[in-house]
């Protein structure tokens, strides 16, 4: 009865076919390390955030004279208001946390170098969009940080010749920050980019079934069909999808191995994630700002005003560069740097662990320079400060300078064959 | 099918032609979709211009506006003020007003239409802060200058013709608004000469 009646189902729409294809029989390198479960808790956090997001527009009033009022509202009126907020708030940050180490796994790893061009051009529209709806996001409580981190980031625009003006005009919909810039944030924050979120993020996971999952050593294990010993192929069934067009070795399902394996990290990470949800919920000050416990108030500026720590590294590069328009534009460019990143590496060696020296100092130097901005980023612009922060800024782009000289003729270590741990 | 005689010029003619008719619609249909993000109708009325009388202004004296959500100082500056402003300008990161921070018609030595009366925002351009107004002890700040802006927030320093003084955050002149006086005691903020 239940079999004929999913053999209909079946017959009309292969759902079960799409689960074998996309986890039951979806060939995964056998030798995945912690750096690849933040793929899956990036996947959880977005359910977390449209989940609660869903629930908080409930109570929450979306107009320049009660959005702050209804912020209280939620916390101290609407019952459990107060936990479903901070998910949403603590989910923000964590969002950002996992994605970038994700993105840095991608890079220890080559995950970006061919054929995975695409998938990584996904993964950043991913990244760049999450900064837009978080950015959006932060203005929604209307407090006098979300009104003023606001008011300096659409201010950037005007730094544009000649439409300056007129498009940050048309951006808050008024002369100045208002209820209108409100409203058109609270749309597009709620509905327009989360909706083009899922739909990336569908096509981001498309994008890796097809050309398949990159591993620790960077080694290829869909063979050429016929020149692997059939002693030697992977034990397990995989889906026809894969395993007629090559030999497959070294893999193994991706559910239940690695669902069940994602399934530890997911406890553990949601461990912390509960930890700050209940003893830190402003992260320290770090996830929601001080200033932002009192009013937009478009007379009374913060004495400092600083982005949401996730921010950081893109408004040091912005706020160091002394000319508006060239801030601007730089810091754009470090974001465009990291979409190119697959034509900057010109090496065909993935992993780090074969690739040379100067790979290993470039990619470190990079990461300590990225986060040194990210820590610059959460204080006040002194002149100490934005000397280190040019010099950071000068070693993120020498990243993308480096890796495009060295990498065309690198003293790379021989690839294994087959996955050796 | 595969047999049927094909023109493929007319084919690709009419495809051309579909595409194009169909792009003029797209643009056509982005325009409500566009505009709908301009100030509206509400947004306008409560941005017009505001009406400040003047000739109960002492010499000295400042008087704040609200325009647009943004204060908006006006001063009215006395002789000795204005005769000593040029004294300083060695101290200015942009003595001339090079900067298109005011309208072409404010770009003079005092920044303004009427000499006497400064115009300007009260919103300091390093972040946005409101400086606060020096009358006579300005000297702590800048010696040799006794009246001028100071911001508590990162210490910026403007004369009283808004010009911003030498290493200090702020890297403009205050923004002198457009502004007119349609008759003597009577200054118009948010509109310049001549306009309706």
């Amino acid at each position: 009865m239940i079999a004929n009646f999913m053999a209909w189902i079946e017959k009309r729409l292969p759902l079960m076919d799409a689960m074998n294809k996309h986890a039951a029989q979806y060939p995964a390198p056998k030798n995945f390390n912690f750096w690849y479960v933040f793929g899956i808790l990036a996947s959880v956090v977005l359910v977390n955030q449209i989940l609660t997001g869903i629930w908080l527009t409930m109570s929450y009033e979306p107009t320049g004279e009660g959005a702050f009022a209804s912020i209280e509202y939620i916390m101290r009126d609407v019952d459990y208001g107060w936990l479903l907020r901070y998910m949403h708030s603590t989910g923000a940050s964590a969002f950002f946390i996992v994605v970038y180490m994700h993105m840095f796994r991608g890079m220890m790893y080559g995950s970006y170098q061919k054929p995975r061009e695409l998938l990584w051009i996904f993964g950043m529209f991913i990244f760049l969009v999450l900064m837009a709806e978080a950015f959006m996001g932060y203005l929604l409580p209307w407090g006098n940080m979300s009104y003023w981190g606001a008011q300096v980031i659409i201010s950037l625009f005007g730094a544009i010749p000649i439409i300056g003006d007129d498009l940050t005009l048309w951006i808050r919909g008024d002369y100045v920050i208002s209820g209108a810039t409100l409203n058109r944030f609270f749309a597009l924050h709620v509905i327009a980019m989360p909706l083009v979120l899922v739909i990336l993020v569908f096509l981001h996971i498309l994008a890796l079934h097809e050309v398949g999952s990159n591993n620790p050593e960077g080694t290829d294990i869909k063979k050429k069909k016929g020149s692997v010993k059939p002693e030697e192929l992977s034990k397990f069934t995989f889906h026809k999808q894969y395993s007629e067009k090559y030999d497959i070795v070294d893999a193994i399902p991706f559910h239940p191995y690695y669902t069940v394996k994602d399934l530890v990290a997911v406890v553990l990470f949601l461990i912390g994630f509960s930890w700050v949800l209940f003893f830190a919920p402003e992260g320290g000050g770090y996830f929601i700002e001080a200033p932002n416990f009192e009013p937009a108030n478009n007379l009374k500026t913060p004495e400092h005003i600083v982005p949401v720590w996730y921010f950081g590294p893109f408004f040091t590069i912005l706020r160091v560069v002394p000319d508006k328009l060239l801030g601007m534009i730089t810091m754009f460019a470090a974001i465009g740097a990291l979409f190119a990143l697959p034509w900057f590496d010109r090496g065909t060696v993935k992993s780090l662990r074969f690739r040379s020296k100067a790979h290993m100092i470039n990619l470190t130097q990079f990461a300590i320079c990225f986060i040194a901005l990210g820590i610059l980023g959460t204080l006040p612009g002194t002149d100490l400060a934005n000397n280190i922060g040019r010099v950071a800024t000068l070693g993120y782009f020498g990243f993308f300078v480096a890796i495009w000289f060295y990498s065309k003729n690198e003293k790379t270590k021989p690839v294994p064959e087959r996955v050796s741990g | 099918m595969s047999n049927a005689p094909v023109n493929n010029g007319r084919r690709r003619f009419l495809t051309a032609a579909t595409s194009v008719v169909g792009g003029v619609g797209v643009v056509g249909l982005a325009v409500p979709f566009i505009g709908s993000w301009n100030p509206s109708a509400k947004a306008k009325a409560a941005g017009a211009p505001v009406e400040v009388n003047v000739s109960k202004i002492e010499p000295g004296q400042l008087v704040r506006a609200e325009w647009r959500g943004k204060p908006v100082y006006v001063v009215r500056r006395t002789k000795e003020v204005l005769s000593t402003l040029a004294a300083h300008d060695g101290q200015l990161k942009d003595p001339s007003s090079t900067e298109p921070q005011q309208p072409v018609y404010a770009t003079n030595a005092y920044r303004s239409i009427n000499p006497e009366i400064l115009v300007a925002l009260g919103v300091c351009t390093h972040l946005g802060c409101a400086p606060t107004h020096h009358k006579g002890d300005f000297e702590q700040h800048v010696s040799g200058v006794k009246d001028g802006f100071f911001c508590p927030c990162h210490g910026s320093k403007f004369d009283m013709a808004g010009r911003v003084f030498q290493s200090v955050p702020a890297p403009t002149n205050l923004v002198i608004p457009e502004h007119s006086f349609p008759t003597d005691g009577t200054l118009l903020i948010g509109i310049s000469p001549g306009e309706a």
